[in-house]
């Protein structure tokens, strides 16, 4: 094998030298270029609140666990949580039936409290809708809502098949306006709903009466002072009481509504979809429209009130599509409705119709969500915890460094200055993937970089080792160095394939936390193998032509002498000839 | 480290020679012996399971100068609350257990606020984990779904990459490593939580890489071996494990150190949590896993690439030919051109082939550590070379 060779093949060792300086200086160029120089750190080293929220369909229904009806919880959790004003939390699927939430900073109760509801669809009859912002008594200077956002214009809809939208898209005017005019005005949020296959719709009729009059004195109040433009009062998670009125904020902030009890339930509109608008003659109109299917309870109950509806005047000829308490949708009535599908028709895109089909369905067969593992971390408990890991870092990676110098030598230099780049390299992946993909270091995944150091290092045992068995047959460091390397790093490959795959497998089968250490050690042998290969290889083959090393210096570690090397040999054919071998003769490469 | 060194190198040659696979049935008995405790202790004790799997609550409040006794009667207080566990953790910490704890908010509400009454601490600075009963059912499916999906993706893996019989032989050994950690958490109390599970799945990928490491220098070595008669295929396994042994106890010393970093962190400092039950399982686990690789995985694949038909006849040869050898030891006769071809090839397996070749008996009685060969032939070398 070693006859072969015919002199020491050329490698580029400086090449892949500046290869990874580049590489580093790119990674931390574009951290302190984008500002990012620390990881994203994890609820239990940062301080705050964590719940995984398991979905189960509610006793009862037929409801099923699927990736749509878990991205609709995901979004009503998404709001409920966004409506505390925490930057940097999360709300994230994982695995087929839990949400985990992670909220850093607040550990309240609350936090818990609001996240575990399970969100219900209801349609309410309107009764009155007005600006988001606190009203004023008519008469007194108006002022302007809390936080001085727009309010929704009140300009009638140019046609009784008025084209306004949903809430989404009104338009703002700037004033608040007194609670009584509101009642007889026409608000902008309105979309005429059309049953398949009837004639155009007639004049609405005059308003209703009386039934503004039973509405509890507490739930005007309310009315009155409720401001939806504030984040926390759009929170949802409020299930109030089907029987009896109430008062809600749109869900984007743009109206506040007056309710009365609900007349259907989410449960009875088994499903909804989004679909294209057709004139008449089948000419598709590039409009959309959500078409709703309700079954016979629904049908019935729907029937007796858009019959009602029908006969109002705007707002009171609307219905309230509401959702957690919160009103996704109000499209107006104009006729009774008595069929077991329905549409609503308005300014629909595609992703708002898809939107509110996504609502409907969702309420139809809503999720049960417990809360399974909570936890709350205070900042002073996340503090102790990355000290620690910080800490444990600091020793292991100590000790590994005096037993590479004690064991190895010289040689445990090289292992050290590869340890440093592989450390640069991962730091470096970890704060980037915090912006890239929403990677948080946890104490697991701490856990996982330190474990890593032991499997980093074993690499170079194994490399070192091979060295030394070559020098041990009597090569020269050079010849050493490419002939062990090729052997050694099939072995380097294997075992860290095999690594990855333990990592990669525990990654998919690991919940909660502790899917960081998985993350975190699959990356790191990743790293091991480029560090491996692209450094360690290259700097011992520069070393290699040293004189410390290359030579066999006492401390490099490749001391024949102290490695037991055998004296030098020399080919067969001259000990076949029976002359005596010289004692030091070089053996060739 | 001149003397490591040489160690190093006379294990390399095979001058040193430790007989792992001769010495098989006395390693497996052992194993059995510590399966069997293992078993019995798990079916008798069973684990000690945290909150994670059984559902409850775990608070910890730092109240130095807060005692045990408080925190109880605090809890005394609040209805529904029974046998709670309270312990001081380090001196500054109290951890408190409460089992079935309603992950509802109102009644973790009022534990917390009675303890911050009771202990001067307001109820936000109480660290909470409230767990569901059924959370702990999920992680367990899952750890058991990707514990056969990873043994199964490994004997893929190794019988392509070596053959069958060693791909068999690795997982008896990891299935062995896994028995004795679940044994020894058991026998000891250890709890058990999520992060152990997650440890012990890990053990399963180290282990095997210790298991790969030792393989690659057996296929090594016995690459050409059908054809000759130089060694049976125990003897050359038993060098390979020897000459990666130092390889081996350097690998599994380095990897243990940062995780007895983790251990002494998360047991010392900060008593309980993640860091502390990974770092436990990973050490148990690396040691049985070291262990197995060299006792276990390959004296087992060895006597299972014996059965052989190939392997027994190489068997047989060896065998002749030692008792050839034999004869020949009582005539003085020149170097024959056996000595010669064995000059060149690769070093390691040939000196250890000489080696064993020439040990009586063959592999069984190789346990004696030798560090010189009786070799009468080099006596009559005419070159005068020193052969060790």
């Amino acid at each position: 094998m070693a006859a072969s060779k015919s002199g020491p093949r050329r490698t580029h060792p400086g090449r892949a030298l500046a290869f990874v300086a580049v590489v580093v200086v790119a990674l931390y160029g574009t951290m302190f270029a984008t500002g990012h120089t620390t990881p994203r750190l994890g609820i239990d080293l940062a301080g705050g609140t964590s719940v995984t929220l398991t979905a189960k369909p509610i006793a009862g229904t037929s409801g099923k666990i699927t990736p749509d009806s878990m991205n609709e919880e995901v979004k009503i959790i998404r709001q409920r949580v966004n409506s505390l004003g925490v930057n940097e939390s999360e709300v994230a699927k994982q695995g087929s039936n839990n949400i985990v939430v992670s909220v850093p900073g607040k550990h309240d109760q609350r936090t818990l409290d609001l996240v575990g509801q399970t969100a219900l669809l209801y349609f309410r009859p309107v009764l009155a809708a007005t600006n988001p912002g606190p009203l004023v008594k008519p008469g007194n200077t108006p002022t302007p809502g809390a936080s001085g956002k727009p309010t929704p214009s009140a300009s009638a809809p140019a046609k009784p098949n008025a084209a306004a939208t949903p809430s989404a898209s009104a338009k703002p005017s700037g004033q608040p306006r007194p609670l009584t005019q509101d009642l007889t005005n026409q608000p902008a949020t309105a979309a005429t709903p059309a049953a398949a296959a009837t004639p155009p719709p007639g004049a609405s009729a005059p308003p209703g009466a009386g039934s503004l009059g039973d509405i509890p004195q507490d739930v005007q109040d309310k009315f009155t002072s409720l401001d939806c433009t504030s984040a926390a009062a759009r929170a949802g998670g409020d299930n109030a009481d089907p029987g009896k009125p109430t008062v809600a904020c749109a869900q984007d902030g743009t109206a506040k509504y007056l309710l009365a009890p609900a007349a259907v339930k989410g449960t009875d509109v088994p499903t909804a979809s989004a679909q294209l608008e057709t004139a008449a003659q089948g000419v598709v109109t590039g409009q959309w429209k959500v078409v709703l299917n309700l079954n016979a309870k629904g049908t019935k109950d729907f029937s007796a009130i858009t019959a009602q509806l029908a006969k109002n005047q705007s707002p009171q000829n609307q219905f309230a599509i509401v959702l957690d308490g919160l009103v996704v949708s109000a499209p107006q009535v104009s006729q009774q409705i008595n069929s077991s599908s329905a549409e609503i028709t308005g300014n629909f895109t595609q992703q708002s119709a898809q939107d509110l089909a996504g609502v409907l369905k969702n309420g139809a067969l809503p999720l049960a969500l417990t809360k399974s593992d909570s936890q709350q971390v205070t900042a002073t408990l996340g503090g102790d915890q990355l000290h620690g890991g910080l800490v444990a870092g600091a020793i292991g990676l100590g000790l590994v460094v005096v037993y590479a110098l004690i064991y190895y030598g010289g040689l445990g230099f090289v292992a050290i200055f590869s340890l440093v780049i592989a450390a640069l390299l991962t730091y470096a992946i970890a704060v980037l993937l915090g912006p890239v993909m929403g990677f948080t270091l946890n104490l697991a995944g701490v856990a996982g970089l330190i474990v890593s150091i032991g499997i980093t290092a074993d690499s170079f045992v194994v490399f070192f080792e091979r060295l030394r068995d070559e020098v041990r047959d009597g090569r020269t460091l050079r010849a050493a160095v490419e002939h062990g390397w090729v052997r050694a790093r099939r072995t380097v490959l294997v075992a860290d394939f095999v690594s990855f795959l333990a990592a990669a497998v525990l990654y998919f089968v690991s919940v909660g936390t502790v899917k960081g250490f998985a993350f975190t050690l699959g990356l790191t042998t990743l790293i091991d193998v480029a560090v491996v290969f692209l450094f360690t290889k290259p700097l011992i083959t520069l070393l290699a032509g040293t004189r410390f090393f290359g030579g066999g210096h006492r401390f490099s570690g490749l001391d024949p002498k102290r490695l037991g090397a055998r004296a030098k040999t020399t080919p067969i054919a001259r000990r076949r000839s029976g002359v005596p071998a010289p004692a030091n003769s070089a053996k060739e490469a | 480290m001149s003397r490591a060194g040489n160690f190093g190198a006379r294990l390399y040659r095979g001058d040193v020679s430790y007989d792992f696979v001769g010495r098989r049935w006395l390693w497996y008995g052992i194993s059995i012996a510590v399966i069997v405790i293992s078993l019995i202790s798990l079916g008798a004790r069973g684990l000690h399971l945290s909150i994670d799997f059984k559902g409850g609550a775990v608070y910890s409040v730092k109240a130095p100068g807060a005692s045990v006794a408080q925190a109880t009667d605090a809890l005394s207080g609040v209805p529904g609350v029974v046998d709670p566990i309270v312990q001081k953790v380090g001196d500054q910490t109290l951890r408190i257990e409460i089992g079935d704890v309603a992950s509802q908010g109102s009644k973790s509400d009022e534990i917390k606020k009675a303890l911050g009454q009771k202990l001067h601490v307001a109820p936000d600075n109480i660290g909470a984990q409230v767990v569901g009963p059924s959370w702990g059912n999920e992680i367990s499916q899952k750890a058991l779904l990707g514990l056969l999906i990873f043994l199964g993706l490994v004997v893929l893996y190794l019988s392509i990459a070596f053959e069958w019989k060693m791909a068999l032989a690795a997982m008896v050994a990891l299935v062995h490593d896994l028995v004795i950690t679940v044994g020894v958490y058991s026998l000891v109390g250890f709890e058990v939580s999520p992060a152990t599970v997650i440890g012990v799945l890990t053990i399963l990928g180290y282990s095997l890489y210790d298991t790969v490491v030792v393989y690659d220098k057996v296929k090594e070595n016995t690459r050409n071996l059908a054809g000759g008669a130089r060694m049976t295929y125990s003897q050359a396994a038993n060098l390979a494990v020897n000459q990666t042994l130092i390889r081996s106890i350097n690998t599994s010393l380095i990897a243990l150190l940062p995780i007895a970093a983790l251990l002494f962190v998360g047991a010392g400092l900060l008593h309980a949590g993640v860091l502390k039950d990974l770092a436990l399982a990973l050490f148990i686990g690396i040691a049985a896993g070291t262990y197995s690789s060299i006792f276990i995985a390959t004296p087992l694949a060895a006597t299972l690439k014996e059965r052989e038909p190939a392997m027994k006849a190489l068997a047989r040869r060896v065998a002749a030919r030692q008792q050839a050898e034999g004869r020949k030891k009582a005539a003085p006769v020149e170097p024959s051109g056996q000595d010669l071809d064995e000059g060149q090839a690769e070093p390691a397996a040939v000196r250890a082939g000489a080696g064993a070749a020439n040990g009586a008996g063959g592999s069984a009685s190789a346990g004696r550590a030798q560090s010189a060969r009786p070799r009468p032939k080099s006596r009559n070398r005419p070159s005068g070379k020193k052969r060790r």
